[in-house]
């Protein structure tokens, strides 16, 4: 550590030297590189460092940042927002093509990072030493064949059904663990008249695809080698298991349990609902908790989650996203590369863990080790623990296969409001991974 | 760029000879400036499309493909829908504005009360931002809160989702974009009947006639160079139209209000570059095809004036 600590000093100094020498003399040698310690304290280094917009991201990044800063007081972090979904996307791939990229930045792990030719263009860290103490399937979601490229950001989260609790206790409601017991419980909830039974928000698109990613682990329990299959292109959406996501949408959308402003009912509003009982039941990602501690902190307590339901109640588990991570660009080089990484080894210790605890509360388990959840965390994160605990839980397809179609949120709100058929949709849907697969140049398409 | 269209300017070109002979007393060289950055910013880019339309392209590298983009474009499940609509869109939007722009500019440049008011008033979307205007009109056509299904109600009416109805989307924002785009051609209108000579109206009160013969018979016919610039941009800009459907819509719900302009701005937000180039390439052709014998067939009396 001390080591380690020195060798950074050093080189920030030199490469400061250096990059001075060639400013002012423009010599384009770099050959004082080596000793010359001169200073002692180091020069400040400015990091540039790309975060997710978001009321939210935006309070993790400044919890984060601060408490890194106050351990390295001669690194300054500045941060800059961008917008995310796929217009995010191709900012980020814009970037790094053109060589703009922040020093650091933060962007998601699994096909996702896949797309962006990690191999090319950001910095291996493989080797660093805090590499061991990350979960296994977070290393698998960041890396290649050739190398693991970010650390975690924030923690992991499930998606499923998060559901009124008072509204089930209500009505003597159980926790269904197959689909039928789902779609009776809803109709239940319909009959009572208070609540909208299943909540759906296709004002924000990306809402809808849930249905079908969180169904992942159905699929992957009924067939174990689905994920690799699926990148081989010996399986799709269009046959079972995996169809069961698009007929379930369907069938959701023809049964009149879901609420009557479904089509331009956004992502917040679909909170709202559920947070004031107009709505009970909503397929999302964990990571809502952060929207109702913020929005709606009184309704914390009375929302839970259950895993989507398949056909099999012994095989009723959780479909688990990895967090984002930190990467650095390739275009990072000197004093900044040594302080980014710096910041990412940062990342992957439990006082980040606990920076970002305390500033939003986290929506599922952490991935780094020595990283606990407090024993008050709320019920969204608490309820999944016994998944976790008895092995229940799968990573959703996005993590197992780069392969992922840009156009599900589309299709999946044209399923679910009726205007396409499932086995249209899904048809649709596997012509549009295609594309995906052979833009990755994948073998089998 | 109007007036150069509705005005009939008297030719004040020299004869051929003369013009030649004068062209060369200039050295070519005063050509370079603008012929360079014309080869930049057009001619370049224009070749360049031309080549990654036939590859998978990554920004990182480049896979020569042969013709498969153009192929997978015209698989797309939105595009089959987006070609309806986008010709849907672009008729409707551009004949909407002939029919109202000229009403308009009849109305408007007869001697009527508040009339510089009423100038102004329907100009004045023309100033405000596209993005602007897609915004709030789609704050309100929301179905449960949007001012206009509120009215509605008022009166026991139960408003139909605006721009949530499969088969509503694309109409309610092509009647956005009528409202957006007429006071142009009202303006271009104005231009073209105050333009008409004093003199043929006053043959034509000699002659009798009432106002109706006067719209047919006068009007029209000679506000055809107005007409042809209404219908031309209006068309243009309705086949290649994308900011008002973007904010309003997204294309959606699903597929249904998807444009050429859409469907092609999706495949370059999902990375797919070659394939989006090759769409551009669509487009472009597309409204060459249509356009280059409209711009004929409008302009064919030209030369007999």
């Amino acid at each position: 550590m001390t080591f380690r600590k020195l060798r950074t000093t050093t080189v920030v100094v030199a490469s400061t030297v250096t990059l001075g020498l060639v400013l002012t003399a423009c010599s384009g040698s770099n050959s004082s590189s080596s000793g010359s310690s001169a200073s002692g304290s180091g020069e400040e280094v400015t990091l540039s460092f790309l975060v997710n917009s978001g009321e939210t991201n935006e309070a993790q990044a400044k919890a984060v940042v601060d408490a890194f800063e106050a351990e390295n007081p001669t690194i300054k972090i500045e941060t800059s927002t961008r917008p995310g979904g796929t217009e995010g996307d191709n900012l980020i791939k814009t970037k790094l093509a053109t060589g703009e990229m922040e020093d650091i930045f933060q962007y998601d792990s699994g096909s996702l990072l896949q797309a962006l030719n990690p191999d090319q263009s950001l910095v291996n860290v493989a080797d660093q030493a805090y590499m061991s103490k990350l979960d296994d399937n977070f290393k698998t979601a960041v890396g290649t064949a050739n190398g693991t490229y970010g650390v975690p950001w924030a923690s992991s989260m499930a998606g499923g059904v998060l559901y009124n609790k008072d509204i089930y206790a209500e009505l003597g409601l159980k926790v269904p663990t197959t689909w039928d017991e789902f779609i009776a419980n809803s109709q239940k909830i319909k009959d009572a008249g208070k609540a909208a039974p299943i909540v759906a928000s296709f004002g924000d698109g990306w809402t809808s695809q849930m249905w079908i990613l969180s169904d992942f682990y159905n699929v992957q329990a009924q067939d174990p080698e689905w994920a690799q299959k699926y990148t081989e292109n010996k399986v799709n959406f269009s046959s079972d298991p995996a169809f069961a996501g698009f007929s379930n949408l369907e069938e959701v959308g023809k049964s009149g349990l879901l609420n009557t402003d479904f089509a331009s009912a956004t992502y917040d509003d679909a909170i709202k609902m559920l947070a004031d009982g107009t709505g009970a039941q909503y397929p999302m990602l964990t990571f809502a908790v952060q929207n109702f501690q913020q929005n709606y902190p009184d309704a914390l307590s009375k929302i839970g989650v259950f895993p989507m339901p398949g056909t099999n109640p012994a095989q009723n588990g959780l479909t688990v996203w990895e967090p984002n991570a930190v990467y650095i660009s390739k275009a990072t080089e000197g004093a900044q590369l040594d302080a980014a990484e710096k910041f990412q080894a940062f990342m992957a210790t439990p006082a980040a863990c606990s920076a970002i605890e305390s500033s939003t509360g986290a929506s599922g388990p952490f991935v780094v080790e020595g990283c606990t959840l407090p024993a008050d965390a709320p019920a969204i994160v608490t309820d999944q623990q016994p998944f976790f605990d008895a092995d229940k839980t799968g990573l959703a397809l996005e993590f197992l296969s780069p392969v992922k179609g840009p156009a599900l949120e589309q299709i999946a709100v044209s399923v679910g409001s009726g205007i396409t058929s499932a086995v249209d949709g899904a048809a649709q849907y596997d012509e549009d991974v295609k594309k995906q697969a052979q833009q990755l140049n994948l073998p089998g398409w | 760029m109007t007036t150069q269209l509705v005005t009939a300017e008297p030719d004040l070109a020299p004869p051929a000879k003369k013009q030649r002979r004068m062209k060369s007393s200039y050295p070519y060289i005063f050509y370079l400036p603008a012929g360079v950055i014309y080869a930049i910013f057009f001619l370049v880019p224009t070749l360049t499309s031309l080549y990654f339309s036939l590859t998978r392209w990554t920004l990182f590298d480049q896979q020569f493909i042969g013709f498969d983009n153009f192929v997978q474009f015209f698989k797309e499940p939105a595009l089959v829908r987006g070609f309806i609509n986008t010709f849907l869109y672009a008729f409707i939007t551009s004949g909407a504005k002939v029919v109202l722009g000229l009403l308009f500019g009849v109305l408007l440049s007869s001697q009527i009360i508040a009339r510089g008011y009423l100038r102004s008033a329907i100009f004045f979307p023309v100033m405000v931002s596209v993005i602007g205007i897609g915004i709030t009109w789609k704050a309100l056509m929301d179905p449960t809160d949007g001012l206009i299904n509120q009215v509605l109600s008022v009166f026991g009416i139960d408003g139909p989702g605006w721009l949530t109805n499969p088969a509503l989307a694309l109409f309610s924002v092509a009647m956005v974009d009528i409202w957006a785009g007429v006071g142009l051609a009202t303006l271009i209108y104005i231009a073209g009947i105050t333009s008409i000579p004093q003199d043929t109206y006053e043959a034509a009160a000699v002659d009798g006639v009432n106002a109706w013969q006067k719209f047919w018979k006068i009007i029209v016919p000679l506000v055809r160079p107005a007409t042809a610039s209404v219908v031309l941009f209006s068309l243009i800009g309705g086949l290649r139209t994308f900011d008002l459907i973007w904010t309003m819509t997204k294309g959606g719900p699903g597929f249904t209000s998807d444009v050429l302009s859409s469907v092609i701005y999706k495949q370059y937000q999902a990375g797919f570059f070659g394939l989006s180039t090759a769409g551009s390439v669509v487009l472009i052709v597309v409204i060459f095809v249509l356009v280059t014998p409209l711009t004929a067939w409008l302009n064919r009396g030209d030369k007999d004036r």
